[in-house]
């Protein structure tokens, strides 16, 4: 297992390359890393996986229902939403099916339920319904006052996204797959083309893409761009072209206290309408209460600050829905950027003649299509290749049990059995989250251990809860210095 | 599986408070008394306080905890640490966790004492970037004091009351440059006296008045903190640690979780003069009622508590009813907060949202002054506003609630 954080790199060249450790790059090495004897490299410009717009979403399980009938989207969110409900409830990834409402606020908004209802017909869901207001209100008896009626999908479920993007990365090291994490590819060169003079006379040298990072060179027959907000520039580099463009499309987000929890119960969705897009109210899988997010276009694909206006305008849109929220603690506000291009569908191109494949323009659906995406890919990739690369061999992934973050199944701190086996699971570190000494311990030592203590909060929630480390902080920073600080495992 | 046990008063906090009040209800015999403490070590908050000050010889804080630890070990409570009460199964039963195992406590009587935290950026909803270098007082002090973590090199500490200033020692002990004070008042929160040495003394730290914090930024480490002033001028400090001080609020996760009326102001449990909450058997002292007074004041309470716990345990009366006490603004919050009948309470504390000068404290009902009381000075948000309680034998407990103002 090779998880690899400063250094030099190996000399020898990988079958297949993934730039970009979110949460579909992460995915994708999964796929392939089930289809041996590849060698494949996982190449992430940050110093943990999932650490971009992966690690900052709403956390939502999506059923496609409002997806473009007929896109690639609509296809691969629906297959991945099948494949990921059946892969989590596999290796431990909490999801709770709550349901998601639509709601209708104001008569055009009522007006557009029946055509989002058409819609969602279109894309092969069939469970949704529209309702009336006053089972809306007996279905969330907390709404603030005005809610005409919605459409209920109850299908959508809210995920924990970070348990995900570890799961598959965990998964791909363990089957042979190299992370190489703070390497980010600062340049590209080329394969030689089969049309270049010189390359039949060396058939037995097959071209390799060379990709220049910090940490020197890595070379590779295949490349496969899955780099978020920054696949356009990697397509510059490789193609000197590309088919699109990502505009970072920042949004903000305010987590609220656990104890606001019973508020709500079921993801509450704005209806879309041509004066623009509201904010959803949702419960997460550990416990807590999510608004947000406002969609801000910006050129900037660093600019993940929360601002005074953006968190302003969250309250004031949340009130409407949720008014008793308002009055709760704030537990966290962060802010994602989402990978949003000028074109309506993902961008997944294949560029046999340069054994390059980009996975672009992965929208907030991508959480949801991940494993879809991946397969979709690995098949774009076998035609791409043909017998360059044996990709028919079954895949022998060993399963991978992840430790559970959600309060809807039992965590450690609530089973006796596992206490009386290991004491360290009785031992609570982190109060307001109640994480045990042992599951921070377990993470530190883990296939892929965090980097920082922010990796370590998205692995375990310690440090996450309502007092940020007022009381555990400095007893969390010892651990994980302890510990040898970025993980003994390395 | 849970162990299932019983004891007659379990308190819930082992912090000035509850330690006081085990002492002194294991000394009258109130039976078994147990203490559970989430933390590795008895004490609570002046645990990781170096400064003197604490308790009748104004020891420092470890030794204060120490000294409360033994006093309630020496006449026979058990104080288990490392447990933490993760909920309720019933009105006085909890459920525990530990390295032991799992447990489900049934007291005769259930004491809070689980204390106050600062309220931390992201409560306060500072904007900005989400990087390292950025703290509570509780943190900062336990991660110099109790483990002899690096910090940084130039820190802002948000706040300018006593906390504020123990943070400022605790960074300069650890050798980390403080840059300035920033308050949204007018003034320094503490003494004269204290306030000037701060700012004229070695390290010479200004105190900025009249701003608040409206920016982190960084990625990674904390690069800086953009101040706006009250006219709306911007200024950014280079710094690379914050430190957001005060704004205390009860620990009240397990009084909500159990159903426990809490009071809108304190935001803690609502409670009478003898401590007793709207949940029989239920009570609740020191700083998870009003955050935050001295540790001396909620030792104080844990010591007067006793007495009423026992009356509990002897007759099992709980009053039927009781009025509410309300603060009107700019008051923020009062406690005792209950007025339960034939119930005495010595002095009421209070806190203010704005500077006040010499106010006149006015308590009334159904329209009906029951007291009025000039406070002699100055009073500034932060600082502890103290009202006399020989009126609460003229409340109508069958009125309305019972409001304090500022006249």
């Amino acid at each position: 297992m090779t998880v690899t954080t400063r250094g030099p790199l190996p000399s020898e060249p990988y079958d297949v390359t993934v730039v970009g450790a979110g949460v579909v790059g992460c995915a994708i090495a999964r796929e392939l890393a089930g289809h041996h004897p590849l060698r494949i490299a996982l190449v992430e410009a940050s110093g943990d996986v999932g650490d971009g717009t992966s690690k900052a979403n709403t956390a939502i399980l999506h059923t496609g229902f409002d997806a473009v009938p007929g896109s690639l989207e609509a296809r691969l969110v629906r297959e991945g939403r099948r494949l990921l409900a059946a892969y989590a409830a596999e290796s431990g990834i909490p999801v709770e099916p709550v349901g998601a409402l639509l709601v209708a606020w104001d008569e055009e908004q009522l007006a557009a339920l029946p055509s989002l209802l058409k819609k969602a017909e279109a894309n092969d869901y069939h469970e949704a319904r529209i309702i009336g207001a006053a089972e809306v209100r007996s279905g969330e008896p907390h709404l603030g006052e005005g809610a005409l009626g919605a459409l209920e999908v109850p299908g959508e479920s809210i995920i924990c996204p970070w348990t995900t993007t570890l799961a598959y990365a965990t998964q791909a090291v363990r089957a042979g797959v190299d992370l190489h994490l703070n390497c980010k590819v600062e340049e590209v060169s080329a394969p030689p083309q089969p049309d270049v003079p010189g390359h039949h006379e060396q058939p037995d040298i097959p071209g390799h893409h060379e990709l220049t990072t910090p940490r020197g060179v890595i070379r590779t027959r295949h490349l496969i761009n899955a780099a978020g907000l920054h696949a356009d520039a990697l397509d510059q580099l490789v193609l000197g072209r590309g088919e699109f463009t990502v505009t970072p499309r920042r949004g903000q987000l305010i987590v609220f206290d656990k104890l606001a929890r019973d508020l709500v119960n079921h993801i509450l969705l704005p209806v879309p309408t041509a004066l623009g897009k509201g904010v959803l109210v949702s419960p997460t899988v550990y416990g807590n209460v999510l608004l947000g997010p406002t969609a801000e276009d910006l050129d900037d694909k660093t600019a993940t600050a929360t601002t005074r206006d953006g968190l302003a305008g969250l309250r004031a849109k949340g009130r409407r829905i949720l008014p008793s929220l308002l009055d709760e603690e704030v537990t966290a506000v962060y802010a994602g950027l989402r990978a949003a291009t000028e074109h309506d569908d993902y961008q997944i191109h294949s560029t046999p003649e340069m054994r390059y494949i980009t996975v672009g323009g992965i929208r907030s659906t991508g959480l949801t299509a991940s494993m879809a995406i991946a397969e979709y890919v690995v098949g774009l990739l076998a035609d791409a290749a043909g017998p360059d690369l044996d990709l028919t061999v079954a895949g022998n992934l060993d399963p991978v049990r992840m430790p559970n973050l959600g309060e809807s199944f039992p965590r450690p701190y609530q089973r006796a059995d596992l206490i009386a086996t290991d004491s360290a699971y009785g031992s609570i570190v982190c109060h307001c989250e109640r994480v045990t000494r042992g599951e921070i311990r377990d993470a530190l030592i883990s296939t892929v251990p965090p980097g920082s203590l922010d990796g370590l909060r998205r692995r375990t929630r310690a440090r996450g809860g309502r007092c940020q480390g007022f009381y555990c902080g400095a007893a969390v920073r010892e651990l994980f210095e302890g510990w040898g600080g970025s993980g003994a495992a390395r | 599986m849970r162990r299932q046990r019983h004891v007659d008063v379990l308190v819930v906090g082992a912090g000035p408070a509850g330690l006081a009040a085990a002492a002194r209800l294991s000394a009258s015999g109130a039976g078994t008394v147990e203490v559970l403490e989430r933390e590795a070590r008895a004490g609570g908050v002046p645990r990781h306080c170096r400064h003197r000050g604490f308790g009748r010889w104004g020891v420092t804080g470890p030794q204060y905890a120490e000294n409360l630890v033994e006093a309630a070990l020496g006449v026979g409570a058990a104080v288990r640490t490392g447990v933490t009460a993760t909920g309720w199964d019933g009105p006085l039963s909890l459920d525990t966790t530990g390295p032991h195992g799992l447990e489900r406590i049934t007291a005769r009587a259930v004491l809070l004492a689980t204390g106050a935290r600062e309220r931390p950026r992201t409560a306060r909803l500072v904007p900005g970037t989400r990087p390292a270098g950025v703290f509570t007082t509780g943190e900062l002090q336990q991660a110099i004091h109790l483990y002899g973590q690096e910090i940084g090199g130039r820190a802002v500490v948000v706040g300018a009351e006593p906390v504020s200033y123990e943070a400022l020692s605790a960074l300069r002990r650890a050798g980390v440059r403080v840059a300035a004070l920033v308050t949204e008042e007018t003034r320094a929160q503490v003494g004269r006296a204290r306030a000037t040495t701060a700012r004229l003394g070695i390290a010479g730290v200004p105190l900025v008045t009249g701003a608040v914090v409206a920016e982190l930024l960084g990625r990674g480490r904390l690069s800086g903190v953009r101040l706006r002033h009250h006219d709306g001028r911007q200024a950014v400090l280079a710094c690379d640690t914050v430190v957001f001080t005060g704004d205390f609020i009860p620990d009240h996760e397990l009084a909500r979780r159990g159903g426990v009326s809490l009071d809108p102001g304190t935001r803690g449990p609502a409670v009478d003069g003898s401590f007793r909450t709207a949940s029989p058997g239920i009570f609740a002292v020191g700083n998870g009622v009003h955050a935050a007074e001295p540790a001396r004041v909620a030792a104080g309470e844990g010591e007067r508590v006793a007495e009423s716990v026992g009356a509990w345990l002897e007759d099992a009366a709980w009053p039927a009813q009781a009025v509410s006490l309300l603060a009107d603004a700019p008051l923020r919050w009062v406690a005792p907060n209950r007025l339960a009948p034939n119930t005495p309470v010595p002095r009421f504390v209070l806190r203010t949202t704005e500077p006040l000068f010499r106010p006149v404290l006015e308590v009334t009902q159904n329209g009906r002054r029951l007291h009025s009381e000039r406070v002699r000075r100055r009073v500034l948000p932060n600082q502890g506003v103290y009202l006399a309680g020989g009126w609460v034998g003229g409340v109508d407990a069958e009125g309305e609630a019972v409001r304090v103002a500022v006249g």
